[in-house]
C-alpha cells in the first residue's frame, strides 16, 4: 500500500460507501475506499429487496425519514445520470382487516408528515384493480405513488464506476483491523498494511459498530438482521404488479412481493436477530415462513417457480435509526451506520451529505473537471440491428450468447471484467451484467464464464473464484487430484 | 428476409435426427440452428457408454453416437448455423436470432421444429436451506467440467439425486480421484437404470440412501460439509436422523425441466405434467406447423427413443410443408388411467394415420405384473403384459394403423393399467 | 461354501440374486432370479465381471479449443483391472488431430485390449 495521505478512506463498498464516494468526487481530494471483499456490493447491499421506498414508514422526525424521502426524490434523476435500472412502480400496504383501519390511517399521516407527495388510501374495489390477485381478505390500503424499484448491484456499481472515474481508489480484499489518532491523522491498520488519512466514513454495514467503538467512548451495538428470500422466475412476472406489503398485524409483520426491475418476483424477507455477521445461510424455518405468509397478501402466488433463495443481513442498530456523521469525541471519524431499511433508499442522501460535510470540514474545493454521468453499458439485443451488425465488425463477441437464459454476450461479461472496478469473479460477473442469475443459476455458462475471466485476468482456470480466494471452482485435473 | 421450409431448433440428438428426417421425407430446404459452436448438443459430454443399443445394435459412448447423426447430417449437405441463439420465434414463424457474424436476423420458415433440450433443476429450485459457497454444481455443469476441460470441480463430494446423471457422476468423479462419500435420494426409489446404480455406485463402494435428503449446506467460501436427514412419507425430514458430511462439493442431479421458454413465448400450451409442449400424434404443437422432439417435448431416459421421436416429427414436418393449407384435423384426446401420469402424444390425429402410433408414457410410482391395455368404444386397439413399470423409465405401447382407421368415429382412445392374470 | 449377494441389470425389476459357489469356485445354484437372462448375468458376474472403462485423456495443439479427448476399452475388460487403466492414461498428452477409433494406449494394463478415442479433437 502506497505512502499517500488520503484524504478520506471510506471503509465498506456497499451502497453506501460508493455512494459517499461518488459525491465526494465531486470535489478536489484523495480519496480511497477500502472493503474486506474482493469486489464492491458483496455484503448487505447486495441481498435486499431492491425498494426504494416512498418514505411513508420511518417516523416523522428520525434521520431515517429524513434520508429516505430526500434519498427517494433523488433516485430518479441519479438513475439516468448513472444509467442504472429503476423503475416508479408505486407501493401498496395492505390492510387485511377493519380494525386494523387506524392502524393504516397514522402510517398515512406519518407518510403526509414526511412529505410523501401522492399517498391515499384506497378501497377494496380500486385496490382489486390495481393488485388483480390481492388476498380477497384485504379491505384497504395505503397506495404510494412514488414507491420505486432498483437494481441494487446495478446502482452500487454505477456509483463505484463513476466515483473511480472521478479519481476515486479502490483497495479489495482489504480489513481494516484497527483505527487510531495519529499525529492529528487517522491510522488505519488494514490487512493490506498501514493507511494515513484527514477523515474516515464508516461505512461497514454489520460491522460498523466495531469500528465507530474504536474511536468512541459512546458505545453502539449493531445486530445482525437476517432476512430469506424468494426468486421466482421471470414466467411469474406480471403477478403482482407493485410493492405490496401487509400492514402489521395480528398475523405478524408479514412479507413483501414485488416485481424486479428485471422482470422478477421477489418475495420475502423474514427478520431473524443473529449473533454471527456473516451468516447469510438460509433456514427451512425461514423459507417455510415466506411461502406461508406471502399467500396471506397475494392468491396463487407461484411459488414453485422460485429460481434461486438468499439471505441478506441488516445492520439493526439498538435504538432503530440510523447513525449518521460525526460521533462528538472523534472529529473527523463519518459514521454512516445501523443502515438499515430504508438504507437503500436513503443511500443517495446520506452519500451527498456526508460527502458535503467532509467537505466542508477539508474545506475541499470543487472539482470542475468532475463527470457526473456513466455510460450505458453494452446491451447487444437492445440495439438496432444494423448498428449491431456494424459493432460485430471490431467486438464480434457481442454476438456470442454466454447466458441463454438472460440473453448475456460474452461481450458483455468481458466488458463487465473490463470495466473499473471491473469483476474478478464468477458473481462479479453476474452481479455487474446477469449472466448466471437466470433459471439454470449458472449452470450452462459458468464454465465458459470461467474461462473468459481466466482470459481477461491472464489466470488459469483453477484459479478463477466464485467470489474471491477461498472460493476456487476446480481442485485439480482429473487424475492428478 | 431468408426463407427455409423447415427450420430446426436446436443441434443435438433431437435435432439432428429431426433435420436428417425432414431431409429423408423430400424436404430438402432444411437449416438447423444450434446455440453451442458444435453440433451434438449434451452428447459431446456424456463420454459413458450403453448409447445406441436400439438404434445401432451396439453399445456407443455419447460422443460417438451423436458422430454418426452428424456424420448422416452433413452428408445430406443440410444448412446450418452453430454459435447462433433463437431468441424469439413468432407465430407467423419468423426466427429470430444471434450471431456473432450476422448479428441480429430473421428468418422465415413454413414448419418449425422445437428441439431445445433441457436444463437441470437448480440448487435454488430444490430450496435446499444453507449456506451458497463454491463447490454446488449440478451434476450436468460437473460433468462439462470433468470430462471436456479435464477439470475436478471436486474431492470429496456428496450427491443429491440418483438419477442416471448423479449415478454416473458418481463414478466419473470416482475415477478421476474424488472420494464419493454418498448418494443420497429423496424418493423412496432410484430413477436411474438398475446398471447404473450396480456399475456405477456398486462397483467402488458409494453408498445410496434412499428417503433421504440434504438439509443444510455449510461453508462461507467453498463447501464444507453438508447435513443428510432422512425423510418421512411426505419427504419431510426426520429429525434425528441427521448426519453431517465434510466434503467440498454438493452435486445436484434432481431432475430435467424442458426448456420451453421459446415455446411458451411462441404461444404454444405446455403440459404441467411434463414442462413440454402439448402435441398430436403428429408431434405437432398447439401452434400449427411448429413441431416438437426430444427433452424439450418430455425427458427421456434413452437417446435412441429420442432420436426416433425426432424423427417421426421430421417426417410430419416434411409432410406439413408439402401438403401446406390443405390438411385438416380431428383430434381425438388420450386419456388414461391414474397409474400414468401423461403421454406423448395427448391427442391422435385421426385425420394423419401415416403408420402405427406410439405413445409414451411414464407411470408414477412402481408398478409389478400389469397389462396395459388401449381401447376405444369399448374396442381394445392394443394391449401389452408388463412384469415392471418403474417411474424412471418411460414406457411405449403401439397403436396399429389399421385398427384406428377402422374404428371409425371415437371420441378419445383411453390407456388403462390393470391387473394381469 | 460362499453365497453372494447382487443386483440383476439385466432389467428395471433389479431381482436381488443369491448366487452360491463351492470351495473352488463353481457356481452350485442361483436363486432370486425371475428370469433366465439373471443366471446368465449372476455366473458371469461372480466369475469373471467385466466392464467398459470411459475416460478422459489431455490434448494439446487444438485450434478449435478442445482440451481433452474421451476414450474407451475397445472392449469390456476385467473389472479389477479398472484403476490399474485409469493410471496408465494419467500422464497421457495426445497431440491433435485425434479422429474416433485412433488406438492411444495397444494394450490397457496387460489385458490385451486397446484403449481408443471416443471423440474428435482437431
Amino acid at each position: 500500500m502506497s505512502d499517500k495521505v488520503y484524504n478520506t478512506v471510506i471503509i465498506g463498498a456497499g451502497i453506501v460507501g460508493c455512494s459517499v464516494a461518488r459525491f465526494l468526487s465531486r470535489y478536489k481530494g484523495s480519496f480511497l475506499v477500502i472493503d474486506r471483499d474482493e469486489d464492491v456490493c458483496c455484503a448487505t447491499s447486495k441481498a435486499n429487496s431492491g425498494i426504494v421506498h416512498a418514505g411513508y414508514d420511518a417516523r416523522n422526525g428520525t434521520l431515517m425519514a429524513k434520508y429516505n424521502v430526500m434519498g427517494s426524490l433523488m433516485y430518479p434523476g441519479l438513475a439516468s445520470e448513472l444509467n442504472f435500472k429503476f423503475r416508479t412502480i408505486g407501493s401498496i400496504v395492505l390492510c387485511l382487516d377493519e380494525s386494523d383501519r387506524p392502524r393504516l390511517e397514522d402510517l398515512y399521516n406519518n407518510g403526509i408528515k414526511n412529505g410523501v407527495a401522492g399517498l391515499r388510501i384506497v378501497e377494496r374495489d380500486e385496490l382489486k384493480e390495481l393488485e388483480p390477485n390481492v388476498a380477497d381478505e384485504a379491505v384497504c390500503a395505503l397506495y404510494a405513488p412514488t414507491g420505486a424499484i432498483v437494481c441494487p448491484f446495478d446502482a452500487t456499481f454505477a456509483l463505484a464506476e463513476n466515483a473511480a472515474r472521478n479519481g476515486v481508489e479502490f483497495s479489495f480484499d482489504t480489513s481494516a483491523t484497527n483505527i487510531e489518532r495519529d499525529n492529528g491523522r487517522w491510522k488505519i491498520t488494514t490487512t493490506k498494511g498501514i493507511l494515513f488519512c484527514d477523515t474516515i466514513v464508516n461505512a461497514a454495514g454489520c460491522y460498523s459498530d466495531v469500528f465507530h467503538n474504536m474511536v468512541s467512548k459512546d458505545k453502539i451495538n449493531i445486530t445482525a438482521r437476517r432476512g430469506e428470500y424468494f426468486l421466482l422466475d421471470k414466467t411469474a412476472s406480471g403477478h403482482v404488479n407493485h410493492t405490496v406489503f401487509r400492514l402489521p398485524g395480528k398475523m405478524g409483520k408479514g412479507v413483501l412481493i414485488t416485481p424486479t426491475v428485471h422482470g422478477n418476483t421477489i418475495v420475502g424477507p423474514t427478520a431473524e436477530d443473529i449473533d454471527d455477521k456473516d451468516d447469510v445461510s438460509t433456514t427451512s424455518a425461514g423459507l417455510d415462513k415466506i411461502r406461508s405468509q406471502s399467500s396471506l397478501s397475494i392468491r396463487d402466488l407461484p411459488m414453485n417457480m422460485s429460481i434461486t433463495t438468499f439471505s441478506g443481513l441488516r445492520s439493526h442498530e439498538d435504538g432503530h435509526e440510523f447513525i449518521i456523521g460525526e460521533p462528538q469525541d472523534a472529529p473527523g471519524f463519518y459514521d454512516c451506520a445501523g443502515i438499515e431499511s430504508p438504507g437503500l433508499s436513503a443511500a443517495p442522501a446520506i452519500g451527498k451529505d456526508v460527502s458535503d460535510m467532509i467537505a466542508s470540514h477539508l474545506s475541499l474545493t470543487e472539482d470542475p473537471a468532475f463527470v457526473p454521468g456513466r455510460e450505458k453499458p453494452v446491451d447487444p439485443l437492445q440495439l438496432p440491428a444494423d448498428e449491431l451488425k456494424e459493432l460485430l465488425n471490431t467486438r464480434p463477441d457481442y454476438g456470442r450468447m454466454v447466458c441463454r437464459c438472460e440473453y448475456i454476450t460474452e461481450g458483455q461479461i468481458r466488458d463487465a471484467i473490463r470495466r473499473t472496478p471491473g469483476a474478478r469473479s464468477i458473481d462479479g460477473v453476474k452481479r455487474r451484467v446477469r449472466a448466471g442469475m437466470g433459471r439454470c443459476q449458472g449452470g450452462f455458462c459458468s464454465p465458459t464464464v470461467m474461462e473468459i475471466i481466466a482470459d481477461e485476468l491472464g489466470i488459469g482456470i483453477s484459479e478463477v473464484t466464485k467470489m474471491g480466494s477461498g472460493s476456487e471452482i476446480i481442485l485439480g485435473e482429473n487424475k492428478r487430484l | 428476409m431468408k426463407q427455409y421450409d423447415v427450420i430446426v431448433i436446436g443441434g443435438g440428438p433431437a435435432g439432428l435426427a429431426a433435420a436428417i428426417s425432414a431431409y429423408d421425407n423430400g424436404c430438402k430446404d432444411v437449416l438447423l440452428i444450434e446455440r453451442d459452436n458444435r453440433l451434438g448438443g449434451i452428447l459431446n459430454q456424456c463420454i459413458h457408454n450403453g448409447f445406441g443399443l436400439h438404434t445401432f445394435k451396439e453399445e456407443l459412448t455419447g460422443p460417438e453416437y451423436a458422430d454418426r447423426f452428424i456424420r448422416e447430417f452433413h452428408n445430406r449437405n443440410i444448412d446450418h448455423m452453430t454459435g447462433t441463439m433463437v431468441i424469439e420465434i413468432t407465430p407467423d414463424k419468423t426466427v429470430r436470432a444471434v450471431n456473432s457474424t450476422d448479428g441480429l436476423i430473421d428468418i422465415k420458415a413454413k414448419a418449425v421444429i422445437l428441439a431445445m433440450g433441457c436444463r437441470e433443476r437448480s440448487r435454488g429450485q430444490l430450496s435446499i436451506p444453507g449456506s451458497r459457497p463454491a463447490g454446488i454444481f449440478s451434476a450436468g455443469t460437473a460433468q462439462r467440467l470433468v470430462n471436456l476441460e479435464g477439470q475436478m470441480p471436486g474431492r470429496r463430494v456428496v450427491i443429491l439425486g440418483s438419477g442416471d446423471i448423479g449415478l454416473i457422476m458418481a463414478r466419473r468423479m470416482t475415477l478421476e480421484g474424488a472420494n464419493v462419500l454418498a448418494v443420497v435420494e429423496l424418493m423412496p426409489y432410484s430413477g436411474g437404470l438398475k446398471r447404473n446404480i450396480v456399475q456405477c455406485l456398486n462397483d467402488y463402494g458409494i453408498p445410496l440412501y434412499l428417503s433421504h435428503t440434504v438439509i443444510n449446506i455449510e461453508g462461507n467460501k467453498r463447501v464444507t460439509a453438508v447435513t443428510v436427514a432422512e425423510v418421512d412419507e411426505n419427504r419431510k425430514p426426520v429429525a434425528g436422523t441427521e448426519v453431517r458430511y465434510e466434503c467440498d462439493t454438493l452435486l445436484l442431479s434432481c431432475g430435467l425441466i424442458p426448456e420451453n421458454e421459446l415455446s411458451s413465448q411462441l404461444g404454444t400450451k405446455l403440459s404441467r405434467v411434463t414442462n413440454g409442449p402439448v402435441v398430436d400424434s403428429s408431434l405437432e404443437t398447439t401452434i400449427p406447423g411448429v413441431f416438437a422432439c426430444g427433452n424439450v417435448l418430455h425427458v427421456h431416459d434413452l437417446v435412441d427413443f429420442v432420436s426416433e421421436e425426432a424423427a417421426l416429427a421430421g417426417k410430419n414436418a416434411a409432410l406439413y410443408v408439402q401438403h401446406l393449407g390443405t390438411t385438416n384435423k380431428e383430434l381425438i384426446p388420450v386419456t388414461f388411467s391414474p397409474e400414468i401420469r401423461y403421454t406423448v402424444p395427448a391427442f391422435i390425429n385421426m385425420d394423419s394415420i401415416t403408420g402405427d402410433i406410439k405413445v409414451r408414457y411414464r407411470v408414477g410410482n412402481n408398478y409389478q405384473n400389469k397389462k396395459v391395455l388401449v381401447t376405444s368404444g369399448g374396442k381394445v386397439l392394443s394391449q401389452k403384459v408388463r412384469r415392471i413399470m418403474a417411474p424412471g423409465e418411460m414406457e411405449d405401447v403401439l397403436i396399429p394403423a389399421d385398427k384406428l382407421r377402422s374404428a371409425g368415429r371415437i371420441a378419445e382412445i383411453n390407456i388403462k393399467v390393470t391387473d394381469n392374470g | 461354501m460362499d453365497n453372494r449377494e447382487l443386483t440383476c441389470i439385466c432389467c428395471p425389476m433389479g431381482c436381488q440374486i443369491t448366487v452360491t459357489m463351492d470351495d473352488s469356485g463353481t457356481v452350485t445354484s442361483v436363486t432370486g432370479n425371475t428370469c433366465p437372462r439373471g443366471d446368465v448375468y449372476a455366473r458371469k458376474e461372480v466369475t469373471s465381471p467385466t466392464r467398459v472403462v470411459t475416460t478422459t485423456v489431455r490434448v494439446t495443439g487444438s485450434i478449435s479449443g478442445v482440451r481433452t479427448v474421451s476414450c474407451k476399452t475397445a472392449s469390456d475388460i476385467p473389472k479389477d483391472k479398472i484403476f490399474d487403466i485409469i493410471s496408465s492414461l494419467k500422464d497421457m498428452t495426445l497431440s491433435c488431430p485425434v479422429c474416433i477409433g485412433d488406438v492411444i494406449l495397444e494394450d490397457a494394463a496387460g489385458t490385451g485390449v486397446p484403449v481408443i478415442a471416443t471423440s474428435n479433437a482437431v
